[in-house]
């Protein structure tokens, strides 16, 4: 496993990303009680390397990981929310907003790179899920955008890693058209080519699952993510009924048809690579 | 039946009452003891003597006249300042035109197609062929209900993957065949249970975006009722999108905003206020193209008339598309959506000069 040799070694930005571990030196697996430390489990990309239960991983953290080392590039850094609908509750959104980015350390719910994949090059984004939930509003769908305007321009792959409880509530109807949007984006983008992965990580719901996330040329779960139109609240409360175990997981999807494969976070890098070479990508 | 009125409604409405009675004894046609006195004790204020009723039609045209004159104020002040929550009650009147009410006046010669083909029939989308301003096209909506019964064909209003199939189905027809498209959005919201997940809800949605990107056909969508969420946006990409004065279009029905906001859903109100979810709104954005007025108190008052101004006012959009080629309708899709979003651009040297923010937007501050 090359894949797990080259994440071992040492990362300049490595330090950072600790502060994503939830308590300190130690990491409990909830899946199977084991107790290891936070460092190796960092190592393996958040995975647990007992049971190999996938815990939720930053989108730097695994950008970084994916791409070749040190080719990851941020691209469209700049792009930050307006408040449109002048939303309030018990704060403003825009101060809402301003919580969230400290919260995450991102500037906003998604994260937008070009790099290389095996000296391949591919755009690559990821939603925040610390940031408001990965909520899309006008950034996260701008960004969406550009990433397959991006891949139009460069003739390369695209694959976008999703972790949304689907659109931002802050944003209105801005936030729905953003599922037009970056669906007429794709649309446009296949003209090209080239690949469109879409990787579904836990938990990808509402408007980000109903539009680009289950449109991938090839889409992907990690195991164990909970991946559905509503959220398993929604429907309880529709139906008033305790829904079945395992009901909208990566497993679940994969019996029912909704999606081509499930991968583990390790094997990721190397199971796009070869779909990437299969579909045609230089 | 009096159960149907929404409150606000029902002050105007009782005086209308009024003087449709009025109007009944004027013709002749009753007596007065036989229509006044909604108490029920006949003792109403104009009851009590045939003496009124005999003596003058002329101080009875006169109190028509007074009563006419207070209905009119009385309409002007509720309907000129209507809250949004409640233009989305109206939206959701149980008298409102459906989709069914429209297809005989503002099309003509429909013809129903069923099924996705796959699964099933779903009874929340309709979807036909019908002559409309001498060419044929393709109807696709939600259908709302009256009774239980029909409630129970069309769950509501909220489809389920094979509704969003079925209407793909249809639009590859009406691509196949080159036929314009029109859609009425009129749904709570894209069914949220097991059997539409399992049958893969989201990608159903998702799919029928993605194939309305890639029409080259002309496309009007019409929000008639209520435009709630994925599962209206699902039907609702295309290159021109109207809304009836008292439709709503939203990311989240105000109930569950306030649910999740204020932890329950009686702060709706507030809600509908936070979404900015009318029409007048969502024009003010420049996420809708066109507002079609609605006929006085909305479109239930006079449901024929309302058929007719939608039939005007697809009209004049598809004849205004009608100048462009496939290519050209697509990518006007495509442009119209690309533009939508609100945000900032600081300094980088990524920045583009936006499609983005470019439109006017009062009190931002980043220049992009
Ligand atoms: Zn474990």
């Amino acid at each position: 496993m090359t894949w797990f040799k080259r994440m071992a070694a040492p990362k300049p930005s490595g330090d950072a990303k600790r502060a994503s571990v939830p308590s300190g030196l130690w990491t409990k697996c909830p899946s199977c009680g084991e107790v290891s430390l936070a460092e190796e489990v960092s190592r393996n990309l958040e995975t647990c390397g007992d049971c190999g239960h996938h815990f939720r991983l930053d989108a730097r953290h695994r950008l970084e990981g994916f791409l070749d080392e040190g080719s990851l590039t941020e691209v469209a850094a700049g792009l930050l929310p307006e408040d449109p609908l002048e939303f309030k509750d018990d704060k403003d959104y825009l101060s809402r907003a301003k919580g969230a980015a400290e919260k995450a350390g991102e500037s906003e719910a998604f994260l937008l790179a070009k790099g290389r994949l095996f000296g391949r090059p591919v755009v690559a984004g990821s939603f925040v899920f610390r940031y408001m939930g990965g909520s899309m509003g006008s950034v996260v769908g701008e960004k969406i955008v550009r990433a397959f305007e991006l891949g139009a321009e460069a003739r390369c792959p695209v694959v976008i890693f999703s972790a949304s409880g689907g659109a931002r509530m802050q944003e209105g109807i801005f936030s729905l058209m953003q599922m037009a949007k970056t669906t007429v984006a794709l649309n446009r983008y296949r003209s090209v080519c080239q690949p469109y992965i879409s990787v579904l990580t836990d938990p990808t719901t509402g408007g980000v699952a109903a539009s680009f996330a289950l449109l991938g040329d090839v889409i992907i779960a990690e195991p164990g993510a909970l991946v559905g139109f509503a959220g398993p609240r929604v429907i309880e409360q529709t139906i008033r009924q305790k829904l079945p175990e395992g009901f909208q997981r990566s497993e679940f999807l994969l019996e029912h048809g909704v999606i081509d494969m499930i991968v583990p976070r390790p094997e990721l890098r190397d199971a796009v690579a070869l779909l990437c070479q299969h579909l045609g990508a230089r | 039946m009096v159960s149907r009125e929404l409150e606000f409604e029902r002050p105007l409405l009782d005086l209308e009452r009024q003087i449709e009675a009025l109007r009944r004894i004027a013709a002749g046609t009753e007596n007065l003891a036989s229509v006044v006195a909604p108490d029920s004790d006949g003792t109403g204020d104009l009851a009590g003597s045939d003496d009124l009723a005999v003596s003058s039609s002329q101080s009875l045209e006169g109190q028509i006249a007074l009563l006419e004159e207070k209905a009119r104020e009385l309409g002007q002040e509720v309907y000129s300042g209507l809250s949004r929550w409640q233009i989305v009650q109206l939206s959701r009147h149980p008298d409102r035109p459906y989709i069914r009410d429209y297809l005989d006046r503002t099309f003509t010669d429909f013809v129903e197609l069923h099924g996705d083909r796959a699964f099933a029939d779903d009874g929340a989308i309709l979807g036909g062929l019908a002559r409309f301003a001498g060419v044929s096209v393709m109807v696709i909506g939600h259908v709302k209900g009256r009774t239980t019964k029909e409630n129970v064909v069309c769950n509501f209003g909220m489809a389920r993957p094979e509704g969003y199939r079925k209407a793909i189905r249809l639009m590859r027809l009406a691509e196949r065949f080159q036929l314009p498209i029109v859609t009425l959005i009129d749904t709570p919201g894209a069914y949220p249970g097991i059997d539409a997940e399992e049958r893969g809800q989201a990608q159903a949605i998702a799919e029928s975006i993605d194939c309305m990107a890639s029409l080259t056909v002309p496309v009007v969508a019409v929000v008639i009722g209520e435009g709630g969420s994925g599962g209206a946006l699902a039907i609702g990409v295309a290159n021109r999108v109207l809304m009836l004065e008292y439709s709503t279009y939203s990311v989240i029905s105000p109930e569950a905003c306030s649910s999740i906001l204020f932890r329950d859903a009686s702060h709706a109100q507030r809600a509908a206020d936070a979404l900015r979810l009318t029409a007048t709104d969502l024009l003010g954005f420049e996420v809708v193209d066109r507002v079609v007025e609605e006929p006085f108190g909305g479109a239930h008052r006079d449901p024929l008339d309302m058929a007719d101004r939608l039939k005007r006012a697809i009209k004049q959009e598809l004849a205004e598309l009608k100048g462009l080629d496939g290519e050209a309708l697509r990518l006007d899709r495509y442009e119209r959506f690309r533009r939508l979003g609100r945000f900032e651009e600081s300094g980088h040297a990524d920045r583009r000069n936006g499609h983005s923010t470019a439109t006017n937007r009062p009190g931002s501050q980043g220049q992009s």
